[in-house]
């Protein structure tokens, strides 16, 4: 499937920042499941910075804007082919091991109704069975809906109010994975606007888990799948912080406001 | 307990080393030792050595105490530590530089990956990443004990940034002025080319991207941290800047500090901060202390830091235990230092064994430094080590229990006069283009009678460390 | 240099002129309060916390002015920023933040200012108040001397001076302006032994009371002394000569620096304004408006100062 990616973030300033410094991650993935045709982010007023390809087999791109300024924008265009590799992450170039994705973050640190949720896989009769019922599972427990959490909002939190986005399905999954000893990672990325038929937002995450025989394989309990050609994969970390597209930091006392539109389509449309 | 060795008398003779001391310390009376110890702590105090202790309140410029009586090593003795020190230094680098990229030592079986990667200290965000000269650690402190005349453990490795060594040079210096006839009796080697060697290491780490002749600043959390003043005499000894997080910034894909001239580029950076505070954007984002983007320009080439972020899994008190394993695996050799035996809680069997010899083990947490969070059982009360058994069952992986070693004592200036107290040795190994140490370190010393902890945070003193010319 | 190396050794300087400053407003607030007035006593040490710009500060934490508590405020109060134990408290702070930038002997300064500083705190009430003053002057001499014997001429020696001279012009104005608010708006004193009485009395509280007598000898009138205190380059403590000694050492780093900066622009320009005045047309503008007007004009600069070379942010 050939998908035309715009994805544009605008930070605005109440007050000039002296100064903007941001790290990202918005350059999809090397892997068999696609292949970037024409890809360009660029930020206004922004100097580029080290650009370099991680252990985790992502680029990551620094960037700077001096100040004073009061505006910011992160425009990202491209288009990318893709096919469906049926979730598995197949013929990407990684360093970190698995095993490193064992390790709990603040975001995914697991309770009891969490590794409750982690029998699923440890009692399944296979892996790749019991990760696909851990996936169903989060679904049913965690319904999605727009705005009933916040960025800090932790898995077990998400587990027990029974509400959330694909960011909390993600942390869910990510942390009863590990409480039964399985590594697994929270990957960020862009999903075809309106391909769910739901009001999914085309900026995206899902989990991915590492299975013996498969490597890593992605999963996406807010829309019941694996991921497949309507995915766009860009990085991956132990939570959504560790994993986020864009990071920055801005020096000086403006309040920050931010508006996000992401639009991902296919060339047909 | 087996009876001490003391570094000074054997069998009623004083040994070789300490032959030009006997002398100079029976004809002392007290009152010149008195009179020279106020001096030497009005010095002290003159020139700013203080040492606020961690999380203990009061006078946040406390002096350090300083011991004159000397600890001496022969040539010899010096000779087979320093290749020791070095070697554990290679060994201790190359594990560093293998476990952030294929991590043969873990697929070869010989450490498990689990201790490797599921470490806290293990930093994700370098792997793949070979630091200019393959070197993660460049000061690599090594806390060696001795319990007789050739027999030295190591207790361990800081490979991160060892502090102390504003101590070991200060009381050279000290020394010297104060007592200049026992330098011209006594041969002993100079120290005080540490922080030119310094300097070179730095520099010669320098990123590729670096086209001229580098600079070199040290930065420090600031000046409420407690090994400040170390950081500002390292800094003016070298003759390099010490900077704040808040005097660096990133601008495209270099490091900048902020001078009175405008921006000046920054090449090398020998940082006196945790790895979680480096980076608001790839560490702790609530971090004050670090540069925001130096991590992009540090892993694009743009700067080295000093010790390289994630050096730490190299120091751990678990992964210790391997470091001759390491120095087989990697070098080819046999351990020239021996550990000290340890067991580790998070091992069943292990961790039986030090249940029942609770009594007679120094437990410690995996993480702890300074002393804090240790328990010695024969220094402590029955309710004492139930307490810290309670602790241990509630988490057996964060605490290894080793020996109580019967560690060597040297004579120190007491109120009563001369009388052995136990010491422990830090020597300085640095580690760049090429591997040196200067002849000696900080000899830390427990005053208490009969306690074993010299950490300067529990009232531990410091003493000139000399190695004699052969 | 660092810009916070620069940033300490100017807040260095400005520490210690400053903790002088709190020491002579002390010295005058004692003896004005010695002097009869014609209703009785006044109580002058309100006007003096108004032109020393501590009232606010003052009156939130006492509410009315009383001479003991104003002591303590000016002296020991660590809640009042400006006062001597707050600014040598920080002189030293920002000296160990800096230490390797400075000799020995400005540190030994420096910090045996502070430590005697300690006991004198410990033991509050047994100072008389001309003892402390005579200590706070002791001190800030031995720093300005050590600073004078021991220091490299090199920038930071520049940023150093430039803080002690903004900060003594600053303090200078403000010192004369207290007269403003213990005499008017009784014109009719102008000229009377009580005017005399304080003006030499001002004299005195800036260590320049004979060097006024032999520059001008006979009586003590206002326009003597405001052209002493402001024009004459003679006065140590005079604006021009405040003015004058920022105006050098900022040349002094734009040579060293091999560029100029807003701030040579700024200060050359203050001078030349001091250098065209009289002190006929500053009686005529009302000594009151031309003194606050200094005040705010020599803040300025300092200002532009701090962008220049303390801030960091220089392009």
């Amino acid at each position: 499937m050939l998908l035309n990616v715009d994805h544009t973030t605008l930070y605005r300033y109440d007050r000039p920042v002296r100064g903007v410094v941001q790290s990202h991650r918005l350059t999809p993935s090397r892997f068999d499941g696609q292949q970037v045709l024409d890809w360009a982010v660029t930020v206004s007023g922004g100097s580029m910075g080290g650009g370099f390809r991680d252990g985790a087999g992502d680029w990551v791109q620094g960037w700077t804007v001096a100040g004073p300024v009061t505006e910011i924008e992160v425009r990202v265009r491209g288009q990318v082919q893709t096919t469906d590799t049926a979730g598995i992450l197949r013929g990407h170039k990684e360093l970190v091991p698995p095993e490193a994705y064992l390790r709990a973050s603040a975001a995914t640190e697991p309770d009891e109704a969490l590794r409750a949720l982690a029998q699923i896989l440890i009692n399944a009769e296979s892996p790749l069975a019991g990760s696909h019922a851990l996936a169903e599972a989060i679904s049913e427990a965690i319904a999605y809906k727009p705005g009933s959490t916040q960025a800090q909002t932790t898995a077990a939190q998400a587990l027990a109010q029974g509400e959330g986005v694909c960011q909390d399905h993600a942390h869910a999954m990510i942390a009863a994975a590990r409480a039964a000893d399985v590594p697994a990672r929270y990957v960020s990325g862009y999903l075809q606007s309106g391909a769910d038929g739901g009001d999914h937002e085309a900026a995206h995450a899902w989990a991915e888990l590492y299975l013996q025989g498969f490597g890593w394989i992605g999963f996406d309990p807010a829309n019941r799948c694996c991921p497949d050609a309507r995915y766009i994969r860009l990085g991956s970390g132990l939570d959504a912080q560790d994993a986020a597209p864009i990071r920055g930091i801005s020096r000086g006392q403006g309040t920050e406001i931010l508006s996000v539109a992401v639009a991902v389509q296919t060339q047909e449309q | 307990m087996t009876p001490c060795f003391n570094e000074m008398f054997q069998n009623g003779d004083v040994r070789a080393p300490y032959a030009g001391l006997e002398g100079w310390s029976a004809d002392m009376p007290a009152d010149v030792r008195l009179a020279k110890q106020a001096e030497a702590e009005a010095l002290f105090r003159r020139i700013g050595i203080t040492f606020a202790v961690y999380g203990e309140g009061g006078d946040p410029d406390r002096l350090i105490p300083f011991d004159m009586f000397p600890r001496v090593f022969t040539g010899a003795e010096w000779a087979k530590l320093e290749r020791g020190i070095k070697q554990r230094a290679r060994a201790l680098n190359a594990f560093l530089v293998d476990v952030y990229g294929r991590g043969e030592i873990v697929r070869a079986g010989r450490i498990p990956g689990k201790l490797v990667y599921q470490n806290e200290a293990y930093e994700k965000a370098v792997c793949g990443f070979i630091p200019p000269k393959g070197v993660y650690s460049h000061i690599v402190g090594v806390d060696i004990v001795r319990t007789g005349p050739g027999e030295f453990y190591v207790l361990e490795d800081n490979c991160r940034t060892p502090s102390g060594v504003s101590y070991m040079l200060e009381s050279r210096e000290m020394m010297m002025r104060m007592f200049p006839d026992l330098f011209r009796v006594n041969r002993i080697e100079p120290i005080d080319s540490y922080p030119d060697k310094l300097r070179r290491t730095l520099a010669s780490v320098a990123p590729a991207k670096c086209d001229r002749d580098p600079t070199v600043v040290i930065l420090t959390p600031g000046h409420f941290n407690s090994a400040y003043y170390e950081h500002s005499f390292l800094a003016d000894l070298m003759g390099v800047e010490l900077v704040e997080g808040q005097d660096l910034f990133v601008d495209g894909a270099f490091v900048y500090m902020r001078t009175t001239e405008g921006p000046k580029r920054v090449d090398v950076i020998y940082r006196r901060i945790d790895d979680a505070f480096i980076d608001p954007l790839c560490f702790r984002p609530d971090s004050m202390l670090g540069v925001a983007g130096l991590m992009d320009v540090y892993r694009s080439g743009g700067v080295s830091i000093c010790s390289a972020p994630g050096a730490g899994v190299a120091d751990d008190k678990a992964v210790y235990t391997y470091v001759p394993e390491m120095i087989r695996f990697y070098l080819g050799e046999e351990p020239i230092l021996k550990n000290v035996p340890t067991w580790k809680c998070g091992e069943a069997s292990d961790f039986k064994y030090v249940c029942e010899n609770l009594g007679d083990l120094v437990v410690k947490e995996v993480h702890g430094s300074g002393g804090y969070g240790m328990l010695v059982g024969p220094k402590s009360t029955k309710q004492q080590i139930e307490d810290f058994r309670a602790l241990i069952m509630a988490d057996p992986g964060n605490y290894i229990a080793q020996p109580t070693l019967a560690l060597s004592t040297t004579p120190t200036f007491v109120e009563e006069g001369i009388a052995p107290r136990h010491v422990d040795l830090r020597p300085y190994c640095l580690v760049g283009e090429r591997i040196e140490l200067v002849p000696g370190g900080l000899t830390r010393v427990a005053l208490r009678e009969g306690s074993l902890v010299v950490n300067s945070s529990q009232g531990g003193g410091v003493k000139d460390t000399w190695v004699l010319a052969e | 240099m660092l810009s916070r190396t620069a940033d300490n050794l100017y807040w260095i300087a400005r520490n210690m002129e400053r903790a002088e400053t709190a020491a002579r407003l002390l010295e005058v607030g004692a003896r004005i309060s010695l002097l009869p007035t014609a209703h009785g006593y006044r109580n002058d040490w309100d006007s003096l916390l108004r032109a020393s710009g501590n009232a606010n500060g003052y009156a939130a934490k006492y509410g009315a002015p009383a001479q003991a508590q104003i002591e303590s405020y000016l002296f020991f109060d660590r809640d009042n920023p400006n006062s001597v134990a707050s600014c040598i408290t920080n002189a030293r702070e920002n000296g160990r933040i800096i230490r390797t930038a400075l000799t020995t002997q400005v540190w030994d300064a420096l910090n045996t200012a502070f430590q005697e500083l300690r006991q004198i705190e410990a033991n509050r009430n047994g100072h008389e108040l001309s003892r402390l003053t005579d200590w706070v002057m002791r001190h800030a001499a031995m720093v300005r001397g050590a600073i004078d014997a021991t220091l490299l001429r090199n920038d930071g020696y520049n940023f150093l001076n430039i803080g002690y001279y903004l900060e003594r012009g600053d303090s200078t104005a403000r010192l004369m302006d207290v007269k403003y608010y213990v005499l008017l708006p009784r014109a009719d004193y102008v000229g009377s032994g009580l005017d005399n009485d304080q003006w030499s009395m001002l004299l005195r509280a800036m260590s320049a009371n004979r060097a006024f007598h032999w520059a001008y000898g006979g009586e003590i009138t206002s326009a003597k002394i405001a052209h002493f205190l402001i024009l004459n380059p003679q006065c140590p403590r005079s604006l021009i000569t405040c003015v004058a000694g920022m105006n050098n050492h900022l040349i002094r780093l734009a040579k060293l620096y091999g560029r100029e900066t807003p701030a040579q622009a700024a200060a050359a320009q203050l001078l030349s304004a001091l250098e065209n005045q009289s002190t006929e047309q500053i009686f005529e503008e009302g000594l009151h408006e031309f003194l606050t007007r200094f005040i705010g004009e020599a803040a300025s600069l300092g200002a532009i100062i701090h962008d220049a070379y303390l801030s960091g942010d220089m392009k």
